[in-house]
């Protein structure tokens, strides 16, 4: 049982265009978890909805690019869905995002003809990305992320965007400045949940089916692409007007970390069925970075030694 | 300019704790008042604000602003009439964004927010130059997060965001409460130099009685959810603090209650 250093290697294209499909579902996700700080458990359901509508409409013959932004659309609605909830009705933001969750679990099934999953083979249709060619899949998914870190950095800076990111930072005072806030969730949980289901489109693509299930702990590995992607960030200490958009290309980053280290800890021989697992620990580790980080500088600082105080 | 007449707040109705906030409280404010408002504890001073500012429905009487009847208008939709600035210095300000951002989202109060950039060039430059005259040292950090100001800062930025916007009511609720008081006083200088400027009418609450004597031009007193007294002109120039601390214990019935926290103020 050696371990084959080659092996790993020839997985890694792999990898890469599955943790950047991941980093763009993530990047759905800080739009609600980090913008509005909203937590946002829709996600699940609307990934899932996502790879379901996209590989449906292509097995009826769509072409892909549309069938995917159906499934954008397809998205937004689940988005509009748990923000009504929440706004008209007052249910509590992780409760509003369960119930649309287990909602689309029907749904879902009902898109994929009562299957509980559906195949498309990249022979007899013509898909933008595939595990069969890691190259062109590669490139595909990494256009569809830089047009979306090119949008959301455009669309924040816009007078609406920012008062999206008001909404999230202080609810009062946005109220104060005349901003409806309620609106304001709403049009930003839509936003999320159609970025979330466009990487459900593009995943189903490059696995070649969609599984009502595909969704399952996607909250967990866009939160861990998140968090990953932020401590990276934090390294690079250079500041220019593109802040945003760096943070935004850190997102995936971070979900390429995420699905390299998965990819190492399977070449370790890792039992599949402890990958949740690991997951968990990867992403509790990623969290408690950052109180780690305060606690020994502070520590530091008691020991008078005088080391990195100034720091950060 | 604002009428309130007979507003009337309960909270926890129908329960043990239900308690008369506000008890039919009738005040009229005529364009350019400066309006100081005083009151122990649990008076309603600031209910009273946040009933105008539409934070819950009232449940009796009418708010009227600037002759629009406003008692039914959820909160973003009176924001466009009223400057407010809040006794937290957190309340006010977006503290993860820039100072910049700050005031390019208050200069959109009351405006149709859509894809234009959030803040055009020119606007930088006017900010520049209105936080200079604050003499903060805010005018050459334009970029800086507001979550890295002090307190005063926060407030003085507050209040330029509140105003921003000529508002018809500049409602202040104890901004300097939490504030030390050299930079109380500070912030109360930049009040005064505000509210005189752009003749605002204003309403502004405060716990300590020599502010309420030294500013504005009128005084009112609540006590128990009412306005007990009210003066103004020359009557209000002649006040003392003796005299309030009197009309104090004769509306607390002498008992004294909350008369120990407030002569605590004074010193």
């Amino acid at each position: 049982m050696s371990l084959n250093i080659g092996t790993l290697i020839s997985a890694f294209p792999g990898y890469l265009a599955q943790g950047i499909i991941w980093g763009i579902m993530a990047l759905g996700l800080y739009i609600s978890f980090r913008v509005l700080e909203f937590s946002d458990l829709t996600v699940d359901g609307s990934f899932a909805a996502g790879g379901a509508v996209t590989v449906m409409l292509i097995l009826s013959g769509k072409p892909a690019l549309l069938a995917v932004f159906a499934a954008v659309l397809v998205g937004i609605l689940c988005g509009l869905c748990t923000g009504l909830l929440h706004t008209k009705f007052g249910i509590a933001p992780i409760l509003s995002g369960i119930l649309t969750q287990i909602a689309l679990y029907s749904v879902n099934l009902h898109i994929l003809g009562n299957k509980a999953n559906q195949a498309v083979s990249v022979d007899k249709y013509s898909l933008l990305l595939s595990l069969r060619h890691p190259g062109p899949a590669i490139a595909a998914a990494g256009i569809f992320a830089a047009a979306l870190i090119a949008v959301m950095y455009w669309f924040f800076g816009t007078e609406l965007g920012s008062a999206i990111r008001a909404t999230g930072s202080n609810p009062n005072m946005s109220k104060a400045q005349g901003i409806n806030i309620d609106r304001m969730k709403v049009l930003a949980l839509a936003l999320s949940n159609g970025t979330v289901a466009l990487a459900g489109g593009l995943m189903a693509q490059y696995q070649g089916f969609a599984d009502v299930q595909m969704g399952r702990g996607a909250i967990v590995i866009g939160l861990a692409a998140i968090i990953i992607g932020e401590v990276f960030r934090r390294l690079i200490k250079i500041t220019t007007p593109f802040d945003y958009a760096i943070s935004l290309f850190f997102v995936i980053v971070g979900g390429i970390v995420y699905y390299v280290i998965m990819g190492i800890a399977l070449w370790l021989r890792l039992p599949t069925n402890d990958l949740k697992l690991f997951t968990a620990l990867i992403v509790a580790f990623a969290l408690a970075i950052p109180q780690l980080h305060e606690r020994r500088r502070l520590s530091r600082r008691k020991a008078g030694s005088g080391k990195g105080g100034a720091g950060q | 300019m604002i009428e309130l007449k007979n507003v009337t707040k309960v909270f926890h109705a129908g329960t043990a704790n239900e308690r008369r906030a506000l008890d039919g409280v009738n005040l009229h404010l005529f364009p350019g008042d400066f309006v100081t408002v005083i009151g122990s504890n649990g008076a309603g001073k600031s209910t009273m604000l946040n009933a105008i500012a539409g934070v819950w429905p009232i449940d009796e009487g009418s708010i009227v602003l600037g002759g629009k009847e406003i008692s039914h208008l959820p909160e973003h939709r009176r924001a466009p009439m009223l400057g407010r600035v809040f006794q937290d210095p957190m309340t006010g300000t977006a503290a993860d964004m820039q100072i910049l951002e700050n005031l390019a989202l208050a200069a959109r109060r009351g405006k149709r927010r859509g894809l234009k950039w959030h803040y055009t060039p020119i606007e930088r430059e006017d900010y520049r130059e209105l936080l200079n005259m604050l003499g903060l040292g805010l005018e050459d950090r334009l970029t800086a997060k507001v979550g890295l100001l002090s307190g005063g800062q926060r407030q003085a930025l507050t209040l330029l965001m509140a105003t921003l916007v000529q508002p018809q009511l500049l409602l202040l609720d104890e901004h300097t409460a939490a504030l030390d008081p050299k930079t109380a006083q500070k912030v109360l200088e930049i009040t005064d130099r505000i509210v005189s400027e752009n003749s605002l009418t204003t309403l502004m609450v405060t716990h300590n009685m020599n502010d309420a004597i030294r500013h504005g031009n009128r005084l009112i007193m609540m006590d128990s959810g009412r306005v007990i007294f009210d003066c103004s002109g020359e009557e209000k120039k002649k006040l003392t603090v003796e005299d309030l601390m009197e009309k104090f214990s004769s509306a607390s019935g002498g008992s004294g209650g909350s008369l120990a926290d407030d002569r605590a103020l004074l010193s």
